[in-house]
């Protein structure tokens, strides 16, 4: 149940190439979350595994049956939106109704499954209400509850959260996460937001121009980047990534270190500078460093810093946590 | 969006629109062409023949025949006139808070909804007649003698009432356009130290540009066509003076039976509403990439 | 804008724009008082307050068996309209749905013969409708106005369908949904309320066309427009039954277009506005 392969897939518009090539196994009961920039061919990935586009070439395989020329509704998968898409013309409980009454199923049985979809999402009280009369995590929770109702191999998700405030985000995040444990069904997650990937994937894959530049679980990726670009786009905020000097003396085009890598010291340390911007956030201070040579470092400071600005300061990086990058990009 | 499930079906589905437009252009074009270059008189085809241009020479030679290029022209770009000044400056009135201001709006807008034969018999009979009419009342009331519109105007008549008819449809196009106006930018220029009559000509007319383009290459479209209000009032007298280029054509089709005469008459107006569709296609085809 | 306006900024404008708003409409509002006068009543000189009689109503029907053209202008409106409906929805479905790279060149196509003068090709289509026995008659008409209308309809009908969201479409497809199916239970109770606003601005261009409801009718199918134009000289109705016929006449599409400014703004600008 829930077992996806990709194989040589390929999409091609016209001329313009979307994904060259992606071979990817997605196993069962796995949490995967493709995860990069706008325009990296996440989501159409996402839509190739829905139906919702053909390949170009290339098999996309359920549970070992090829379902490349599949229709989406014979695929056994359930798609959540991004703009959630619910009807907007029929209540609460007809949307997460309709999945079922597509497949023919009895009215006896439709009810039921819709009032247990209802419970586990809190909407209950809302099945008579119309998509309008509801708020963004409600709507989101009814477009989650129309995927449940299908009972599917495997959950796909259109970046759901994008469309809600930040207080919302952190919410829906964690019942999606919680939904994941509960059902132990597969959930393929597309999200341009990489606390998100990290949050809540089992598995990330990291997507640039269509290509797949890394696969792992977070703390994987986070620990061993295998190029710049997973290296710069895993992590919050950014790791600095340092060329010059410092990273020829290191046998490196490029060193990276993680703010969180570097000690600052008012005294001494490996790199010389002065303090510039300051962002307190309470629990951490991110201290942005001129350093000399070296460009703006962004240092993890402990909690409550006193640095003025145009103060000298000395970092030190943790030999340990340092990166060393070739000219190619990659890890050395 | 879609998939090899949906492509083959949409052709079937396009096609009996496509088809019958399509017909309905060619067929009765191609016979007017054809026509256009013969002199045919189906009630008496004796002289019928082949003559090359000769009927669209008359055009230039005969003065009947280019006064109703002329008379058409003038009417179009009299009736745009009044209707964008005229829709202008009713759009900024109506865009003002006010009370009842919907039934302000209905009220308007009512004019463009009359069909042109009760709009024309209603401004003949009641408005202008000399005897009876309403212009004929005030005329009286101040001692001077009543205008008889229509033979002392005729033209100027059929340009008034077209005017009235139009005059909802540019206020309301220009309306729309105008409350579409960012209300942020009006106020950013209020900030920048600009005065009403500053804003109007460096915001509000640039933005209103776009809504006048369309207003203008809309109606010319349909200015080019007015056919029943002259039809209803002067019968394009006295003589030739009210006459335009779609009254000329049935004229000489319906009541003279110089069909070749009409079809030459027909393929001109065809030529200038190509025109005007020229620059409203482009116009579209900009909005459609979008 | 946020601020409030001054009250008498408000009461310049109210009195401004009611009395601007009153003139427009006044040939309208006068031709409706004059209805309900009696013929004596109606050239007796400019009088705004009429005696509220109906008698021009009953003579005009009594005269001119007005009912008929009537019943034919409803019948030609509706008419034309359910016809080009059924034409024009598979066609503005695909577009929308399915459009290629030919889509946007076929719809400002099908735009531009809307553009084609109607006189161009009088005698063609006269005697085309002969030949084929359609003059004078009502099913003729409908075509014609299906033809000459179709374009604005398609149109209207791609612009609506072109909002609802693709996306919606997708759900019900992953939900099971065969294509009638998505059809029958998605896409058209979300098309309904375009469908009807594409209707109601079909009927009253219909209803006012003046050009091929005059040219190719004589008694039988004459809607309102040829009537009404037939009494253009002074022998025919007098100012009392032709107000009584005038009001009757536009009382319906008056109705209909003060429910429509939307649609038509719509319909007519071809998206240029918006």
């Amino acid at each position: 149940m829930g077992q996806i392969t990709l194989s040589n897939v390929n999409k091609t518009f016209g001329s313009t190439v979307i994904i060259p090539n992606i071979n990817l196994e997605i196993d069962d009961g796995e949490f995967v979350v493709f995860v990069g920039p706008s325009g990296c061919g996440k989501s159409t990935l996402l839509r190739l595994i829905a139906g919702l586009e053909d390949t170009t070439s290339g098999t996309i395989a359920i549970d070992g049956k090829d379902v490349t020329r599949a229709a989406p509704a014979k695929r056994g998968l359930a798609m959540v939106f991004q703009s959630y898409a619910l009807y907007p013309h029929m209540t609460v409980g007809k949307n997460i109704a309709f999945p079922l009454k597509m497949a023919g199923e009895s009215q006896e049985v439709i009810d039921k499954k819709v009032a247990d979809a209802a419970r586990v999402l809190n909407l209950t009280n809302y099945l008579e209400r119309r998509p309008g009369q509801l708020s963004g995590g409600q709507r989101q929770r009814v477009a989650i509850g129309r995927a449940i109702v299908r009972n599917p191999s495997a959950f796909l998700f259109d970046e759901p959260l994008s469309n809600l405030d930040a207080a919302l985000r952190g919410t829906m995040r964690l019942e999606i996460s919680e939904l994941h444990h509960q059902l132990k069904t597969t959930m393929v997650y597309v999200t341009h937001d990489q606390v998100e990937a990290m949050t809540m994937a089992d598995k990330i894959v990291v997507l640039n121009a269509g290509n797949i530049e890394q696969v792992g679980s977070p703390l994987d990726l986070y620990r061993s980047p295998k190029n710049l670009f997973v290296a710069g786009f895993i992590g919050s905020p950014k790791m600095n990534l340092i060329e010059g000097a410092e990273a020829e003396k290191r046998g490196a085009k490029t060193i990276g270190v993680r703010p969180e890598h570097i000690g600052i010291s008012t005294d001494k340390g490996d790199w010389k500078g002065t303090v510039g911007v300051a962002e307190h956030l309470g629990a951490d201070t991110f201290v942005h460093v001129h350093a000399n040579g070296l460009g703006t470092i962004n240092v993890r400071a402990g909690g409550e810093v006193q640095l003025e600005h145009g103060q000298t300061v000395y970092l030190t990086p943790d030999p340990a946590k340092l990166h060393r990058f070739g000219a190619d990009g990659n890890a050395l | 969006m879609a998939t090899r499930q949906t492509h083959g079906l949409a052709r079937l589905m396009l096609a009996p629109s496509v088809i019958f437009l399509f017909i309905w252009m060619i067929v009765p074009l191609a016979f007017t062409l054809w026509f256009s270059f013969q002199q045919y008189n189906p009630l008496n085809p004796i002289n019928d023949r082949f003559i090359g241009f000769g009927n669209y020479a008359l055009f230039f030679s005969n003065p009947a025949f280019f006064s109703a290029i002329l008379n058409t022209l003038i009417l179009v770009v009299s009736v745009l006139a009044i209707t964008v000044i005229g829709g202008i400056m009713l759009a900024l009135l109506l865009d003002q808070p006010m009370w009842g201001q919907g039934f302000v709006r209905i009220l308007v807008i009512s004019p463009f909804f009359v069909m042109p034969p009760v709009a024309a018999l209603v401004w003949k009979n009641m408005i202008m007649h000399p005897g009876y009419g309403v212009t004929a009342d005030i005329a009286r009331f101040f001692g001077l003698q009543p205008i008889d519109w229509f033979a002392q105007w005729p033209l100027f008549s059929i340009i008034l009432i077209v005017a009235w008819q139009w005059l909802p449809f540019a206020t309301l196009i220009l309306l729309t356009s105008l409350q579409s106006l960012d209300g942020e930018q009006k106020e950013a220029a209020e900030m920048d130290g600009a005065g009403f009559v500053s804003r109007f000509i460096y915001l509000t007319l640039p933005h209103l540009s776009r809504g006048i383009t369309v207003v203008i290459l809309i109606q010319t479209i349909f200015l080019l066509a007015v056919y029943a209000e002259i039809l209803v009032t002067t019968n394009g007298g006295p003589g030739y003076a009210s006459t335009n280029l779609p009254f000329l054509v049935y004229q000489k089709a319906s009541l003279e039976f110089k069909i070749g005469q009409a079809s030459a008459g027909g393929i001109i107006a065809v030529i200038l509403a190509n025109i005007v569709a020229f620059f409203l296609m482009r116009a579209v085809g900009k909005n459609l990439d979008k | 804008m946020a601020r409030a306006v001054s009250t008498e900024h408000k009461i310049v404008a109210t009195i401004g724009a009611w009395i601007v708003a009153l003139l427009i409409f006044f040939p309208i509002l006068y031709t409706i008082i004059t209805s309900f006068k009696s013929e004596t009543e109606a050239i007796a000189g400019f009088n705004l307050i009429p005696s509220f009689t109906t008698e021009s109503y009953a003579e005009v029907q009594d005269q001119y068996n007005y009912f008929k053209p009537f019943l034919n202008s409803v019948l030609i409106s509706v008419g034309s309209t359910v016809i080009a409906l059924l034409i024009a929805v598979p066609a503005a479905w695909s577009m929308a749905f399915s459009p290629t790279r030919r889509t946007k060149d076929i719809l400002m196509w099908m735009l531009s013969t809307k553009m084609m003068p109607a006189v161009a090709v009088l005698f063609p289509m006269y005697i085309i409708f002969r030949d084929l026995g359609l003059l004078d008659s009502r099913f003729g008409l409908m075509v014609m106005l299906t033809m000459i209308n179709l374009p604005i309809v398609v149109w209207m009908l791609y612009t609506y369908f072109r909002e609802i969201p693709g996306e919606i479409l997708e759900a019900s497809r992953m939900d099971g949904a065969s294509l009638w199916g998505e059809i029958w239970y998605v896409l058209t109770p979300m098309a309904v309320p375009g469908i009807a606003s594409t209707m109601l601005l079909n009927i009253i261009l219909a209803w006012n066309e003046a050009f091929w409801t005059i040219r190719l009718t004589t008694t039988e199918a004459a809607p309102l427009t040829a009537f009404i134009s037939s009494f253009s000289s002074p022998q025919g109705l007098f100012w009392a039954k032709l107000s009584a016929a005038s009001t009757l006449a536009i009382a319906p599409i008056l109705i209909m277009g003060w429910f429509s400014q939307k649609q038509l703004v719509r319909g007519l600008t071809f998206g240029a506005v918006k």
